[in-house]
């Protein structure tokens, strides 16, 4: 093991960094700094500059590497973006799904390379629009799903097997997965040539994002029957993305978001080993999926470390031995929690700076926000902006012309490294607990997230952190900006478009369907076939998820700030 | 009448799951000497009215994200009035286009809090604007 610098080298830069030392004292002398403490948006603290003394442990070959090779910290593939560059994958729903269609050809038409879906609520929750509890919210936050008539609007015109889809889809994950598989083999495209993701991370819904069905248990049960299932008949899709985006969202810092995702893709390993499937077989479609936040520098050690940690845990950790296993593929999101109401145009410049982190970060996927996001969901003309940030990045910078353009600065290296260290020692707390889900039980990481969201906030009021438009630099004025609305009619339209199939299919068919999915989820068989059985039949989505509800029981929030 | 405590409600109506906001809200609430009643996610109007009415609360602090708020925010304030109570301040919080604002207030919402408002500044107006409901009129529970 060599080490990048040698002694006699260490002992000149620290000659000179003593040197600087003092003229610094004397500069600070005339004039102080800036600020009492200099620290990320995550409240690490940043020194004032970075040497070869700040990595004087790192071993190049051990710790940076080279680009699809162990332990990955400067990207998975070999070529990385020199090959083909990142995907770029815009999240869009609203309204019905023939709305979402038509925004979905506008995206493909202009350039977006990769399909992502977002749903309304209901859909989210499991519930069809016509149940009580979802009065007001069809289409508004997303498409609107209740049947496999839904998916194929949603979908129609689309090349389907050769685009890929992602869908933020997480308690219903089984249910919306079989309708999409079903589409696809209405319309001819094999199961097996189907590329896409579903999110499916439960364990991330109740730390953050939740949207709840049944209690964590029985979730990790359901999840896993998807791993399986994929793993042996829909072998390009990537069974779960493993997301700390929410659980950033939800207010960690970026420590936090390493740490509690790296914990929830070790406890989906973790219960597919147990059910006896084979590590170098299911953790290769394992995907993930981050937030990138306006901290420029510690997102992209964040992405780097996230690689280098996976890695280290799945060859370490699990044994296992097909380098595909070893691999973090991940999508990225800019932070939506970054974005501001005031002054709204500002949104554009924090998404492009995100957007550039999650690139020189390595992203395989990147879903750039709109300046509107913070108001209502996206018009097109902020879409369309949205995705040429991308392209500009992508074509006019530059950045993408070599690989890991960062690597090696002495800054970048030293934090990966840190926030490496700390991440692990977070996970190694989660494992004393029992692992993701006990620690989930005892309401551990949604503690952890709530006291920095606190903290965050009080920085923020106190104004020892800036957000311009917010606490400095206010206007009165603001420059308008056209919000999307949703047709509050819609709400009709799609509860007797539900009715009219409901009326049409054969309910006897149904029924026997739901029959055989119910003994499956009360016994050990895998789940996913009578699914995709009963949404052939036009079963509705909440039809299915009320069988997990009477079969697992319901999760409720337990209120927890 | 003797002084107590404002006893305050944060609730989530509806799906939606964002509860960034309302569980701040609730500490910063809770600092600010009030007893807190946080509903957590995915109430009912229904739910939460029941529940205000149970917990006594002075104030129900309403938070949607998810584009939901006329109807819901509308529904809680149409039960709260179905059961002959006026006394009881609603406001709310979250996305919420400006041009909504009005319609809002119209409907009996008395403040809207927008992304970006300083926690001491809701806690402000807190104090200025709801006070205890007096003991002994309880609200007429059929």
């Amino acid at each position: 093991m060599s080490l990048t610098y040698n002694r006699k080298i260490m002992d000149e830069i620290r000659e000179a960094y003593r040197a600087w030392g003092k003229a610094l004292d004397e500069a600070f002398a005339v004039r102080p700094e800036r600020l009492k403490r200099f620290s990320t948006v995550s409240d690490q603290e940043i020194k004032r500059i970075y040497t070869p003394q700040d990595v004087a442990n790192q071993d190049f070959i051990r710790d940076i590497g080279f680009p699809g090779q162990y332990p990955f910290t400067r990207g998975v593939q070999p070529s990385m973006y020199r090959g083909r560059l990142w995907t770029m994958r815009m999240f869009a729903g609203l309204g019905s799904a023939k709305d979402t269609n038509r925004r979905f050809h506008l995206l493909v038409k202009e350039g977006e390379t990769g399909l992502s879906v977002a749903f309304d609520m209901p859909t989210l929750m499991g519930y069809d629009t016509f149940s009580p509890r979802a009065r007001g919210e069809c289409g508004k936050c997303g498409v609107a799903i209740d049947t496999l008539k839904d998916m194929e609007d949603l979908f129609e015109g689309l090349p389907i097997d050769k685009i890929t889809t992602s869908m933020t889809i997480n308690p219903p994950a089984p249910v919306i997965w079989a309708m999409y598989i079903a589409m696809a083999e209405k319309r001819g495209v094999k199961r097996e040539a189907l590329g896409g993701t579903i999110q499916n991370d439960m364990l991330k819904e109740f730390i953050a994002q939740k949207t709840f069905m049944c209690p964590p248990k029985p979730s990790l049960r359901l999840i896993t029957d998807t791993v399986e299932f994929g793993t042996e008949q829909v072998p390009k899709w990537n069974t779960i993305s493993i997301s700390g985006y929410h659980i950033r969202e939800a207010g960690s810092t970026a420590v936090q978001e390493l740490a509690f995702t790296l914990a929830d893709g070790i406890a989906y390993t973790e219960a597919a080993i147990e059910r006896g499937l084979d590590v170098d077989r299911f953790a290769p479609r394992f995907s993930f999926f981050f937030n990138s936040h306006m901290d420029f520098f510690e997102e992209v050690a964040k992405f780097r470390a996230a690689r280098r940690m996976w890695a280290k845990i799945m060859k370490e950790r699990f044994k296992a031995k097909n380098p595909r296993s070893w691999w973090m593929r991940f999508h990225t999101q800019t932070a939506g929690c970054s974005l501001t109401a005031q002054q709204p145009y500002n949104n554009i410049v924090r998404t492009a700076l995100e957007a550039l982190a999650a690139v020189l970060g390595g992203t395989q996927s990147l879903h750039t926000n709109s300046l509107d996001e913070v108001l209502a969901l996206p018009s097109e003309e902020a879409a369309t902006i949205a995705l040429r940030t991308q392209q500009i990045i992508a074509e006019e910078s530059g950045v993408a012309n070599t690989i890991d353009p960062l690597g090696g600065s002495f800054f970048v290296e030293a934090l990966t490294d840190r926030m490496e260290e700390e991440a692990f020692e977070i996970i190694k707390k989660i494992d004393d607990m029992g692992g993701m889900l006990a620690a989930v039980e005892k309401s551990y990481p949604q503690k952890e997230i709530a006291d920095s969201a606190y903290r965050y906030q009080k920085q923020i009021d106190e104004n020892e952190k800036v957000v311009v438009g917010v606490n400095k630099y206010i206007t009165e004025e603001t420059l308008p900006v056209e919000i999307l609305e949703i047709n509050e009619a819609l709400e009709k339209y799609q509860i007797e478009k539900t009715e009219k199939i409901k009326n049409e299919r054969d309910n006897k068919k149904v029924a026997e369907c739901l029959e055989r999915l119910g003994e499956a989820c009360v016994g050990s068989k895998n789940v996913m076939e009578p699914i995709i059985d009963a949404v052939k039949e036009y079963a509705t989505l909440q039809e299915v998820c009320d069988v997990f509800r009477r079969v697992f029981g319901e999760y409720r929030d337990p209120g927890i700030y | 009448m003797k002084d107590r405590k404002l006893r305050v409600m944060v609730a989530k109506p509806g799906l939606d799951g964002h509860d960034r906001g309302a569980r701040v809200i609730a500490r910063a609430f809770r600092d600010a000497g009030f007893e807190v009643v946080y509903t957590g996610l995915h109430q009912t109007p229904e739910e939460i009215v029941q529940a205000a009415i149970q917990e006594d609360v002075d104030m129900i602090g309403l938070s949607s994200l998810a584009g939901a708020h006329i109807y819901l925010f509308r529904r809680v304030v149409e039960l709260l009035r179905e059961k002959g109570i006026d006394d009881i301040v609603v406001c709310g919080g979250g996305i919420i286009p400006e041009e909504d604002i009005p319609k809002l207030k119209k409907i009996g919402i008395r403040e809207i809090f927008t992304p970006g408002t300083k926690l001491e500044d809701i806690v402000q107006w807190v104090k200025e604007n709801v006070k205890p409901r007096i003991e002994g009129v309880k609200c007429k529970v059929k």
